[in-house]
């Protein structure tokens, strides 16, 4: 087992192209949960619409991929509209019920029969990303960077544009986040009772909230369908959910930065606990296990990081302890 | 309290009949009618309800009566089964909790809602009314922003003056006494410039040295000109500083007037005094 191998494979993926699509959903997610205190488990579906608005309008569509970009978006607004309008109203828990049914409902008929014209159905779309390419300002096919941290020009240009997003998202969460605006939002997230009496309107804030960190997530499944190149229905299943759910908690929910040191230190250490795994299977130190059952323990480690992060360090990474604790009502 | 408080309280009720449903000579908040049932109780069931302007009007009743369900529906917290009323000659029934809030009528909680991860300056902006910078595009708007902003702020300073918070203007409100919630409460309730100020158990677990503070802030609201409505157990602070007092019992008013009024009636004696005197005699606590 080289363990320097295995180190450097693991920041390769901590800075990574879906290191930064995760760090842009999560980001959604801190919108979300970390300064509205909205429930959403279903980023996923956000992710989805995003994925198969690029999908359908490049491959069936015949549309450029920026036009696919913005349908979708749209897609998003629209799905936030569908999930907010009923439950915002509602106390909190009703959004975290229908985000998780809705996510999962739209994966299945994403990937139904009836919707194979248009979806792919249960094989996806293939060949998404010509137009992204097309616009690529490095040469596709040279290598750049240095050693283990070398991408070809194609990842690369993946690799800049969503990390340039995530930047991006980040300021913009700053900047919402220190206004009055900001203030609000993080009101409902304390008490939203206590903000209606101040002559706010809770429900038009928790909708542009929703709505926002649906579009952001939107935009991780648009950059992940330009990436991969292709897209199945059954990648976004619910636990892509979960781990943007760790990745908010373990960066620190509530900072601008949480979501994206979460997203780097998560994928870090998933490659590193494969490539361990790997190494102590090939060492024969693991009889009893197969290959396959190491993606199984894998889940488990994340499981364990969570139980261990909720425990010792509830704040994240670069949360405050003092203010996470401080919340007794 | 002193004499002259009492000369005062007179004449701001100068006219008032003590009967249920009384007229005031100029009431600011009007109710008719106004009934929501739970299930087969009926929690509320107000015939007709007038508060006088510039006053303080306590709303008192035994456990159950109904007033925390009427001060939610009056606030726009709860919604009614029937009913109307007005403010300030407006009809407000039907408007939502923030709507009534810009209205002029601003309410606290029994259960004190400091925003608890946001310091004390921060509840306060919070309380300010019509902030560009509170919608999203105006957000991103700093310079357009920053001068209503730093005006919030200097108000805001002034009211932690007024109420002693100014030191811990930098602190989380989740690390301040039950008390300092109260006022801070109150305080940012003054934020939104209301013209009628609803205190739902302002008292309630107040460590008793701060309740001459809080009875002194909430005279001078009435002083200043603005209505006063709250829901109160304790009879001692009622009987201080009330210059009206209603009695709500199964859900209806059945009594009011001056505290002197309130005091000598049998039926009010019967319905919520004697159980209070009761309580308080064998040192019990009266939470609802």
């Amino acid at each position: 087992m080289d363990i320097l191998s295995i180190l450097a494979e693991s920041t390769r993926s901590a800075l990574g192209p879906i290191a930064a699509i995760y760090a842009l959903a999560a980001i959604g997610l801190n919108f979300h949960y970390g300064y509205t205190g909205l429930l959403n488990f279903g980023q996923v579906g956000f992710m989805l619409v995003g994925a198969y608005g690029v999908g359908i309008s490049v491959v069936v569509l015949e549309l450029p991929v920026l036009v696919g970009f913005a349908v979708g978006l749209l897609c998003a607004l629209v799905l936030a509209l569908l999930l907010g309008i009923p439950t915002l109203r509602l106390r909190e828990d009703y959004l975290a019920i229908t985000t998780i049914a809705a996510a999962e409902v739209l994966r299945l008929v994403y990937r139904a029969g009836f919707a194979e014209p248009l979806t792919g159905g249960v094989y996806g779309m293939q060949n998404l990303s010509a137009g992204f390419r097309s616009i690529n300002p490095f040469d596709g096919g040279a290598r750049y960077g240095v050693g283990p941290l070398s991408y070809n020009g194609n990842h690369l240009w993946v690799l800049v544009v969503t990390w340039g997003l995530v930047a991006l998202m980040v300021g913009l969460t700053w900047m919402l986040m220190h206004s009055p605006w900001g203030r609000v939002i993080k009101g409902i997230r304390e008490d939203e009772d206590a903000v209606r009496s101040l002559g706010k309107n809770v429900f038009a804030y928790k909708m542009q909230a929703l709505v926002l960190g649906g579009l952001v997530g939107a935009l991780a499944g648009c950059m992940l369908a330009v990436y991969q190149a292709s897209i199945q229905p059954d990648q976004f299943k619910p636990q892509v959910t979960f781990f943007l759910w760790v990745i908010l908690l373990l960066g620190g929910a509530g900072r601008a930065f949480g979501p994206v040191l979460g997203a780097m230190a998560f994928w870090f250490l998933m490659t590193f606990t494969d490539g361990v795994l790997r190494g102590f299977g090939s060492m024969g130190w693991l009889p009893f296990l197969s290959g396959p059952d190491y993606g199984a323990i894998q889940l488990a480690f994340v499981g364990v990081l969570l139980v261990l992060l909720i425990v010792f360090r509830p704040q994240g990474i670069i949360g405050d302890r003092k203010e996470m604790l401080i919340n007794v009502k | 309290m002193s004499s002259d408080e009492t000369s005062g309280t007179v004449e701001r009720m100068a006219g008032a009949e003590p009967v249920p449903g009384s007229a005031k000579t100029d009431p600011i908040l009007v109710a008719d009618g106004v009934r929501r049932s739970f299930g087969g109780l009926k929690a509320v069931d107000v015939e007709h309800l007038q508060v006088q302007r510039g006053t303080i009007t306590a709303l008192i009743g035994p456990n159950g009566a109904g007033k925390s369900t009427l001060f939610n529906l009056l606030t726009g917290f709860d919604r009614v089964d029937a009913g109307r009323w007005t403010f300030e000659g407006r009809a407000i029934n039907g408007r939502r909790g923030h709507q009534v809030a810009r209205a002029g009528m601003v309410r606290t909680f029994q259960l004190t809602k400091a925003l608890t991860r946001m310091t004390v300056l921060d509840n306060m902006l919070l309380g300010a009314g019509g902030q560009f910078g509170e919608r999203m595009a105006g957000a991103f708007l700093r310079p357009v922003w920053r001068e209503q902003e730093r005006n919030n702020t200097r108000r805001a300073m002034e009211l932690l003056e007024r109420f002693k918070l100014v030191d811990k203007r930098d602190d989380m409100a989740g690390s301040l006494s039950g008390g300092q919630r109260k006022l801070l409460e109150m305080a940012r309730a003054l934020m939104t410039d209301p013209t009628m100020i609803m205190l739902d158990e302002p008292m309630a677990g107040v460590n008793p040295a701060l309740v001459q503070s809080l009875l002194a802030h909430i005279t001078s609201l009435r002083d200043e000109g603005k209505t006063v409505l709250f829901v109160e157990h304790d009879m001692d602070v009622i009987m201080g500083i009330s210059d009206w007092i209603v009695v709500l019992a199964q859900g209806q008013v059945i009594a009011e007037g001056r505290p002197s009024d309130i005091r000598s009636n049998q039926q009010v004696i019967d319905a919520y005094l004697g159980a209070q005197e009761e309580t308080a005699a064998t040192g019990g606590s009266d939470d609802d």
